[in-house]
């Protein structure tokens, strides 16, 4: 226990002082510091899933007030849970259908008899079926009519479980956890090769003698570039620069090293460029489940200035990206004002400001934030490691990876709810 | 433009009269002679949007009057001809071009009040003359102007050929000599001319067209041949029919492809009136991808500048050079240099460095510039002031264009005291000339530029309200009047000044706007869409204003007035009106100005974005650093000019009125 305190404790002061870089490299810790703190969580006979819920939530909740705008902690927080959920349903499900054939008359189960079988088949497909992702828009619906039931019967399937078969108990314990850990070791695998998959698609979109403008640097972006060079797609890219990171700069500089034609231009430019350009191919930040992107800082006009030339808006994401959340206020909310030194040196204007007959309230405000949101209209296409998207379609793809039990992650309501289901 | 110009025309044509009546001009009839039969011939071709501005069909009337029109031009107003055109005329007077009022000196509704405004010796109504055909042919250069020449051509074309018979004979009996020789001269020479002019018209006419120049070209030569020696009237005749048969031709292709023959017209115009309008024309501008022209330039010019390297393929077409290599050298010159004004110098020297910029205070600075160069000058024995004036700042122009290329409003300065110099009367003795000239340029810079700005500043300080946040963009000189005049008279308001790389202009707005006790917020062009939340206005300045309403002015205008429009808050362009430019752009490539290339890569202040210095010479790497960007007119809510409030949209009226008022100053 007392090392993953320090783990945690250490992870915590890393993202307060926004100490790392990039959603992916954030996501990629914070599902490697869950794996160890299920590891190291102690599980009681009852209760299981609940207990490792509780566990990750209690965890969780504090790395997500440490940086509620670093929303890769929270999607990666939430896709842990919904792991648990679903190796617990997938245990409890298989568990029951040996339960079913062995034990019929069992008292419990007494009032539901014939209802029982069925269900538990249907929740063993459920489960297998939510297992395989992608899921079709069919499997959705077929889900429907017993989607209320399923997590019912799961819980009540591990009560009855946990006080019929006390032998069982460890092994299962066990395997739970087992399980769980790895599934989170699946997801950290996919969280490093988000990347590659993503470039793989490039091909398919990225033509000969294409003009592409970027904005700021990403790595999936450059991967993507990359992989369509690779290809020996030759083509030419409009790099802004990105102003006040310059992440631009960076970006431009790793294109020209792996041969690119790199053209890279202020920020300013942009709109005087944009008829000349084929396509926007842009890294996020997050994306929200309407389909709105929290980008970097002047993705927005960017979009917007495509929107006018109709030029496609094209965003890359890794799924550690979509956030289940719906933006509200997104501009101000899900956004972070950095220093001010980045864009006037301190005590640059000291000589114009007269501080001692102030009237208290400051002459000068600098305004710095980091991100943009660009609206899902803005947006022509999503590319993520599962394949190309429309913004409309993305609350679906959240439906697969995050549990509807998950989405406020606060403790007091959270656990009472997860506890009485 | 046609529907934009007609409705404009018929608002206005009590300016129209009060501008051009009472001028008592000679009229031109026998530019008119030719338009006029067509319009009531042929209803159904006039009542097509080109009908109506008739205007351009005048050009060819100079051409016979070619070089002494004031001489001639008293006989050549032959009776019959107003006449006819009074029957012609009457019932459209409003709706015409302001060229065709200018023959009203008998038309039939003078008005009076103009009178006091007129000037009305016979050199300036000539200059005024050209001047209002120049902007004719300026017309035509607006999206539907093509059709102009062409359809009027088509309509009158019929009628020209036998009105040319006419025409010629009455201008050839008063001048006889001259006009043979000229029009021989010119029908061969503005062939070529015509040529190259014709191409941005269209390209189908081509053919047909260039038939009908091989043609008449044959037909012209075959006629001063056989006629070289004849008697003046016989010679007079076969020019008329070369003209006829001009005509003929013309015809012809009229009838294969109507719309096309607008060049042939240009082809039968005079050399003189030609070159005039050239010269104020907006010239072609040199595009730097033509080698040759090109390495002319460059044995011509004094600052040799070394060129970027890794050029963007995109604008080829635009200079680009490495800065600040050439100023050291250039500086040791200064002593040096003969043919080149030491102010004017200075000044060049002053752009290349970048100690001046912002278009009013260039501006102000060459105007400047010219007055000292004037003062000191004198004209060498056997020439004339007027043509080696102008030479003389035609060559200091070069210079700074070589320095920095020109903005827009400094050509409209070049153009307005290139027309003082040419308009000068023969009588002034030099000094006087040159004391007239200097103070002309005074009354530019203060009637155009500082008077010019205050009007602004009151109109705009109207539209400021108690509690706005107003938000403008890089450093423009006139919004920043208007914030400290609104600040000034009480009114309680914030405002967000927006900056861009590499220039950082906003920062010293900004400092200028803290010191006067402005609550000032700042950030960059990224965060624009943050901002733009609270801003209930923008205000922008314009390098320049073009007649398409697009707004012309430092790169990244465009993307605020985009954001601003995403959101609903209201774009407003601060500009005065010398510097609308008749000239029309859609895009920011195809006209720009390209800055210091290395200026993308060094970010001052910031030692950690260092990245790209080391790979600055890899072939792959291109670095654009854009001078001006063109803003839509769509997200222009409003220009204030020193006329007034206007929507972009009226812009090219503001341009014409502009263009007619500037012979008055």
């Amino acid at each position: 226990m007392p090392d993953v305190q320090a783990l945690v404790n250490e992870f915590l002061f890393k993202l307060k002082k926004r100490k790392i870089e990039g959603s992916q490299a954030t996501a990629r810790q914070t599902a490697v510091l869950l794996r160890s703190v299920i590891s190291q969580q102690r599980i009681p006979y009852t209760h299981q899933a609940a207990a490792l819920i509780d566990a990750v939530k209690a965890v969780g909740e504090r790395l997500v007030l440490a940086n509620p705008v670093e929303l890769a902690v929270g999607n990666i927080i939430r896709r842990v849970l919904h792991i648990i959920r679903e190796e617990d349903l997938s245990l409890t499900s298989v568990a029951m259908a040996g339960l079913d054939l062995s034990a019929v008359s069992d008292d419990e189960d007494e009032t539901d008899q014939d209802d029982h079988p069925v269900l538990s088949a249907a929740a063993v497909a459920a489960a297998s079926r939510n297992t395989l992702r992608p899921p079709s828009l069919q499997t959705l619906l077929e889900d429907l009519p017993d989607s209320a039931a399923v997590p019912h019967s799961s819980s009540s399937g591990g009560d009855s479980e946990g006080k019929s078969k006390s032998a069982d108990k460890s092994s299962r314990s066990r395997k739970l956890k087992h399980d769980v850990i790895e599934a989170v070791n699946e997801l950290i695998e996919d969280i490093d090769t988000c990347h590659e998959q993503i470039a793989e698609q490039a091909v398919e979109h990225i033509h000969q003698n294409e003009v592409i403008l970027t904005l700021g640097s990403s790595r999936t972006v450059l991967e993507f570039f990359c992989a369509a060079k690779e290809k020996k797609r030759s083509f030419r890219v409009f790099v802004a620069e990105g102003a006040p990171r310059y992440q631009g700069h960076l970006l431009a500089k790793e294109l020209v090293a792996r041969g690119l034609q790199t053209t890279l231009i202020t920020d300013s430019a942009v709109f005087a460029m944009i008829s000349r350009v084929n396509m926007v191919i842009v890294g996020a930040h997050a994306v929200m489940a309407n389909g709105g992107v929290i980008a970097p800082v002047g993705l927005n006009m960017v979009a917007l200035a495509a929107q006018r030339h109709a030029v496609p808006f094209v965003v890359l994401a890794g799924s550690h990206k979509l956030c289940p959340l719906y933006p509200h206020n997104p501009e101000v909310l899900l956004n972070e004002l950095r220093s001010p030194s980045e864009l006037l040196d301190f005590g640059e204007f000291s000589d114009c400001m007269d501080f001692g007959s102030g009237t208290g309230s400051p002459l000068l405000h600098v305004v710095n934030p980091t991100f943009d949101y660009v609206p899902p209209k803005l947006v022509s296409l999503f590319i993520t490691d599962t394949g190309g998207h429309n913004p409309s379609y993305v609350y679906r793809l959240i439906a697969d990876y995050y549990s509807t039990d998950d989405l406020v992650l606060q403790r007091k309501p959270a656990s009472v709810n997860s506890v009485q289901t | 433009m046609d529907p934009r110009r007609t409705p404009n025309a018929a608002s206005k044509p009590k300016v129209r009269q009060v501008g051009f009546v009472p001028r008592n001009a000679p009229p031109e009839p026998p530019a008119r002679a030719p338009s006029y039969p067509a319009e009531p011939s042929s209803p159904p071709l006039s009542d097509s949007p080109a009908g109506n501005s008739l205007s351009p069909v005048m050009i060819p009337p100079p051409r016979h009057l070619s070089d002494n029109i004031s001489t001639f031009r008293t006989p050549a107003v032959p009776v019959p001809e107003s006449t006819r055109r009074r029957a012609y005329h009457s019932p459209v007077v409003g709706s015409y071009d302001p060229a065709e009022s200018l023959l009203g000196t008998s038309s039939p509704v003078p008005s009076p009040p103009s009178s006091g405004r007129l000037i009305g010796d016979g050199e300036f109504s000539e200059e005024s003359w050209l001047r209002r055909s120049n902007s004719a042919k300026f017309a035509s250069s607006f999206p539907g102007g093509g059709f102009d020449l062409t359809a009027v051509k088509a309509v009158s074309a019929a009628d020209l050929a036998s009105s040319v018979n006419l025409k010629k004979t009455v201008a050839s009996d008063v001048n006889v000599e001259k006009t043979i020789e000229k029009s021989e001269g010119s029908a061969l020479e503005v062939n070529n001319e015509a040529i190259p002019s014709s191409k941005p018209l269209k390209a189908k006419p081509t053919k047909s067209e260039r038939r009908a120049l091989q043609e008449s070209q044959r037909a012209a030569k075959a006629a001063a041949r056989a006629e070289g020696n004849k008697s003046t009237a016989a010679a007079s005749g076969g020019v008329a029919s070369v003209k006829v048969s001009k005509q003929r031709t013309q015809k012809k292709a009229v009838a294969s492809a109507a719309p096309s023959v607008a060049a042939s017209e240009k082809k039968g115009s005079d050399r003189a009136l030609e070159k005039d309008r050239k010269k104020d024309a907006p010239a072609p501008r040199m595009q730097f991808d033509e080698k040759s022209r090109v390495e002319k330039a460059k044995r011509r010019a004094v600052v040799n500048q070394t060129e970027a390297r890794n050029r963007v393929e995109l604008f080829r077409h635009l200079p680009e050079y490495e800065q600040g290599t050439q100023l050291a050298d250039l500086e040791s010159k200064f002593f040096q240099l003969e043919p080149i004004h030491p102010a004017v110098y200075k000044v060049g020297l002053q752009f290349l460095a970048g100690d001046i910029t912002g278009g009013n205070a260039r501006c102000i600075a060459m105007l400047q510039a010219f007055q000292e160069a004037i003062k000191d000058y004198v004209t060498p024995p056997e020439k004339t002031l007027n043509r080696d004036l102008t030479a003389k700042i035609s060559s200091y122009v070069s210079f700074f264009t070589e320095c920095r290329p020109l903005s827009i409003s400094m050509g409209n300065a070049i153009r307005f005291i290139k027309n003082r110099i040419a308009k000068l009367a023969v009588s002034l003795s030099e000094s006087e000339a040159k004391a007239s000239l200097c103070s002309d340029i005074d009354r530019f810079i203060n009637e155009k530029i500082i008077v010019a700005d205050q009007v602004i500043v009151r109109h705009a300080a109207t539209k400021i309200r108690d509690g706005d946040v107003l938000l403008t963009y890089g450093a423009s000189c006139v919004v920043e009047m208007i914030l400290l005049y609104a600040h000034e008279n009480g009114k309680q308001f914030r405002v967000v000044v927006i900056d861009s790389r590499p220039k950082l202009e906003g920062q010293s707005l900004l400092r200028r706007l803290i010191a006067k006790g402005l609550s000032c917020t700042y950030t960059h062009i990224n965060a624009v869409s943050y901002i733009m939340h609270e801003v209930t206005g923008v205000f922008l300045g314009a390098s320049s204003v073009l007649s398409n309403g697009t707004v012309y002015s430092r790169v990244g205008t465009a993307s605020v007035a985009m954001v601003a429009n995403a959101f609903r808050v209201p774009v407003i362009i601060c500009c005065e009106a010398y510097k609308f430019h008749e000239r029309v752009q859609l895009d920011s490539i195809c006209f720009n100005e390209l800055g210091d290339p290395d200026a993308v890569i060094k970010v001052p202040g910031r030692m950690d974005v260092n990245y790209l210095g080391s790979l600055r010479n890899k072939e792959n790497l291109q670095l654009l650093n854009l001078m001006y960007d063109a803003t839509p007119s769509e997200y222009v809510s409003m220009i204030i000019t020193d006329y007034g409030m206007i929507p972009p949209t009226s812009v090219p009226v503001i341009v014409r009125e502009y263009r007619r008022e500037q012979l008055w100053i």
